[in-house]
């Protein structure tokens, strides 16, 4: 049996069975329980806050962009810091992922929706809210949030603003949403998958998702657990971070980062998922190592419950604690470089092409393994007490957030925006998007290296003038890479206006259920589950 | 394509309530952060009227929401394959609930093994216990914080004890419950769910007792009291909260139950609700054990 057969007889499945219509108007969004309509909406949330988090962060190197106070006061530019790193994370990463997996895994996995789809629609509806109370916050008396997105007691407790509380119950529904959204994704993966599709032969992509979905039901709670315990510190007299009442600003810490750990991996594991679907389609091979791939990332996932403290090295922890996490935090490094050989030994004397999707895996490669060795260079307990604090962590993390878990989300939006819209997107302005973006996030972030390593704090509106010449050129790099996302929207736009009609398939060493259904995917794809020995032939 | 045995698994047309829980979560969380600001700040403002209207919402979008779905499975347009989706969604929710408790006990054990002997000079802090509060003595329960708030010790023995006993019966009876319901003994059922009812209660009021004990002049044992009091108020506090919401899920299965819903094979609210109820016994055995005990 053809694909293209398949095609047919599913679509007109879809045509025989069902019983509710696409509706038009507001209503279809506010109301859907469809995960097509719900991951657009997710895409879409993530890009807008990528934006307004950017813009945030243009200011704060507009403030940069040379020594002495110009443009922001202290007070406000701790604000720009805090509210940029709470809606990237939170607001851009996390959405746009959640995204991809409510488009992505029914369709890989043959399913008919996600398992819960009226809770689907719930967990994406209550995000908007919580970042208009977050965002809200900055045109407050008292000021946004002014901590650090760690929110480290005591700033955040006893030297905190009149907006803290507004933080805490934003962040609460930001976890009530990734909860209510992993809950999903685990249910579906585990409940939903097409007779005959195991687990070891599930899309290397709804692997990631399923594992990191599991780290977000195991910590958010925590998260939650965290702000409560400030939130009655703040306002009810407790003093869970406080020594004066028998507590420990350090204890903060400690709870913070058994959250934060996991969830910077929770930010990079669908990354690794996305690149490792995008590079065997453009090598034309398989991908090297699926079962390694799929060990390496369950053991990065349990190896993030006890690496946290590698935040805390310079709080004074006992020898013992500091040995212990540097030790724990080097063994990440096998795993992941499990990974980075496989990608490397997928495109190696494959029939490559370098479409927009496959540059973006590749640099994804080069660059976030940039990022990764400078985090071993950081989970070195004796180095780590110069790096501390530093441009250099500043860079560090920016190369996976970035140039790792960006790229790898326009890389899958490029590679599934054939799927989504009906139109193969333009292939010129994408790679423009793309080289402006390589250069200019390279001009951003590889210089706060060497500013880290020479000394400069970060969170610090102000240098010292031997910090200037670098700065200017990270400003420059900074405006350069904010104006380029400006050509992704233009993409996108252009794409979803018209362009070449995309048939089911375009690419061609593209594998998966995903690539049996027509472009545009239609409304409601595998009302049945699909045979998947007749897909395979 | 030859998959027409295969169930088919129910994917519900639009739905408004998760729109309008959105909007309650909204009125809740805005409203919230305005109470407590202005309860900080003493001045009175709009923020609780506005959290009580984002309760009241939450209630309605959950009645009507939980109708919409009783009403499908009695209809049933369920398969077992959603039953599934409901169990496995259900046990999640319970393990990430776990996993919040798992924050409080953690803070709990760190003061406990780390912060508190450390402020009294343990490990190498001679330092810290001499420079910050040379009269500290480190101690555990915390009677004296510190920065001097003193307060008593809540004992295990007496209503604490009490509660263990009728909690750990009740959930041997929302077990028998469960039983009855299997091998279709409807009258035993609303026996034994009624008496695991109760019991739940029964529990609470104790529990309301236990605090005006605590917050009296004699004990002096508030909230406030240095990181003994947060962490008994706060663990015990949340744990209450959890036997409050496993109360009405129970109350709300008993008049399912009357009303003649359920059957041995199909009952996975009631199961739901049964699990929740075994989940915060387990939590109040831990609690017992590491907050009153030891």
């Amino acid at each position: 049996m053809t694909t293209e057969t398949i095609n047919e007889s599913l679509v007109d499945d879809h045509h025989g069975d069902s019983h509710d219509h696409k509706m038009t108007g507001i209503t279809r969004w506010l109301y859907t329980t469809n995960h097509k309509d719900i991951g657009t909406l997710y895409l879409w949330f993530s890009f807008i806050m990528l934006l307004t988090g950017g813009a945030l962060a243009m200011v704060i190197r507009a403030e940069l962009f040379q020594p002495g106070l110009q443009i922001v006061e202290p007070d406000f530019f701790n604000q720009l810091t805090t509210v940029h790193g709470l809606i990237m994370v939170f607001g851009a990463i996390m959405p746009a992922f959640t995204g991809f997996a409510n488009w992505m895994l029914p369709m890989m996995i043959g399913a008919p929706d996600m398992a819960l789809p009226r809770m689907n629609n719930w967990s994406f509806w209550i995000l908007p809210f919580a970042f208009a109370i977050l965002i809200g916050s900055f045109f407050m008396e008292s000021g946004a949030p002014n901590f650090g997105w760690t929110f480290y007691a005591p700033l955040s407790t006893t030297y905190s603003n009149g907006s803290t509380a507004f933080f805490v119950f934003a962040v609460h529904i930001m976890g009530i949403s990734s909860i209510m959204g992993a809950i999903n994704i685990v249910v579906t993966i585990m409940n939903l998958r097409a007779p005959g599709m195991t687990y070891m032969k599930m899309p290397l992509f709804v692997w990631t998702f399923f594992i990191t979905a599991y780290l977000l039901i195991a910590v958010m709670p925590v998260l939650a657990g965290v702000v409560t315990m400030l939130l009655t510190d703040t306002y009810f007299g407790t003093s869970f971070f406080d020594a004066a009442g028998g507590g420990d600003p350090v204890m903060f810490q400690h709870i913070f980062w058994f959250f934060g750990h996991p969830e910077v991996y929770i930010m990079i594991l669908p990354a690794f998922g996305i690149v490792s679907t995008i590079i065997p389609a453009f090598s034309r091979k398989k991908l090297f190592g699926y079962s390694s791939m799929v060990y390496a990332t369950s053991s990065i996932a349990l190896l993030s419950f006890i690496v946290w403290a590698h935040h805390m090295f310079t709080t004074g922890m006992p020898l013992f604690g500091e040995l212990f996490f540097m030790y724990c935090t080097m063994l990440i490094a096998v795993p992941t470089g499990v990974k980075v050989f496989n990608w490397v030994a997928t495109m190696w004397r494959g029939s490559m092409s370098f479409e927009t999707p496959m540059l973006f895996s590749i640099a994804f490669v080069i660059l976030f393994t940039i990022g990764g060795f400078s985090g071993l260079m950081l989970a070195l307990t004796p180095v780590d007490f110069q790096y501390h604090d530093t441009y250099f962590v500043v860079a560090h993390f920016h190369y996976v957030l970035v140039t790792g878990s960006l790229f790898s989300i326009y890389a899958g939006a490029y590679f599934w925006l054939p799927k989504w819209t009906g139109h193969m997107y333009n292939e010129s302005l994408a790679k423009w998007h793309f080289w402006c973006s390589l250069i200019s996030v390279n001009l951003l972030f590889f210089p706060m290296h060497f500013l880290g390593l020479a000394g400069m704090p970060r969170r610090i509106p102000d240098y010292a003038l031997q910090f200037a010449d670098f700065n200017k050129w990270v400003s420059i790099g900074g405006f350069a890479f904010g104006l380029s996302q400006l050509i992704f929207l233009a993409v996108v736009i252009k794409c979803i206006r018209g362009g070449e009609k995309a048939p089911a398939k375009p690419w061609d060493g593209a594998e998966g259920l995903e690539w049996t259904v027509a472009s545009p995917a239609p409304y409601h794809t595998f009302s049945t589950p699909p045979n998947l020995d007749e897909v395979k032939s | 394509m030859t998959t027409k045995e295969y169930e088919m698994y129910y994917v519900p047309s639009q739905s408004r309530w998760p729109i309008i829980g959105a909007v309650a979560l909204f009125m809740i969380a805005f409203g919230a952060a305005h109470y407590v600001t202005d309860l900080k700040d003493d001045v009175s403002g709009y923020g609780g009227y506005l959290l009580l209207a984002g309760i009241a919402l939450v209630i309605f979008m959950l009645v009507g929401w939980f109708r919409n779905v009783i009403n499908e499975s009695m209809m049933g347009k369920y398969s077992h394959q959603m039953d599934n989706s409901f169990r496995q969604g259900m046990s999640w929710f319970i393990f990430s609930e776990v996993m919040f408790f798992a924050a409080f006990f953690g803070a709990l054990l760190y003061i406990r093994t780390f912060s508190v002997p450390w402020l009294g000079g343990a490990g190498n802090n001679a330092m810290t216990g001499a420079v910050l509060w040379p009269d500290f003595i480190a101690s555990w329960p915390l009677l004296k914080a510190p920065d001097g708030t003193e307060t008593t010790n809540m004992g295990w023995y007496g209503l604490p004890l009490i509660n263990t006993v009728l909690l750990l019966t009740s959930s041997i009876t929302a077990h028998f419950a469960h039983v009855a319901l299997e091998q279709n003994k409807r009258p035993q059922l609303k026996a034994w769910l009624g008496l695991t009812i109760i019991l739940g209660l029964v529990f609470l009021f104790l529990q309301v007792q236990e605090y005006a004990h605590g917050y009296s002049d004699e004990m002096q044992l508030y909230l406030t009291s240095g990181v003994y009091g947060n962490t008994f108020y706060m663990l015990t506090g949340f744990h209450g909260m959890h036997v409050t919401l496993g109360c009405i899920m129970l109350i709300v299965m008993f008049f399912r139950i009357l009303k003649g819903h359920f059957t041995p094979e199909n009952h996975f609210a009631f199961q739901a609700a049964s699990w929740y109820w075994h989940f915060v016994d387990v939590v109040w055995v831990i609690l017992f054990v590491f907050v009153y005990i030891l």
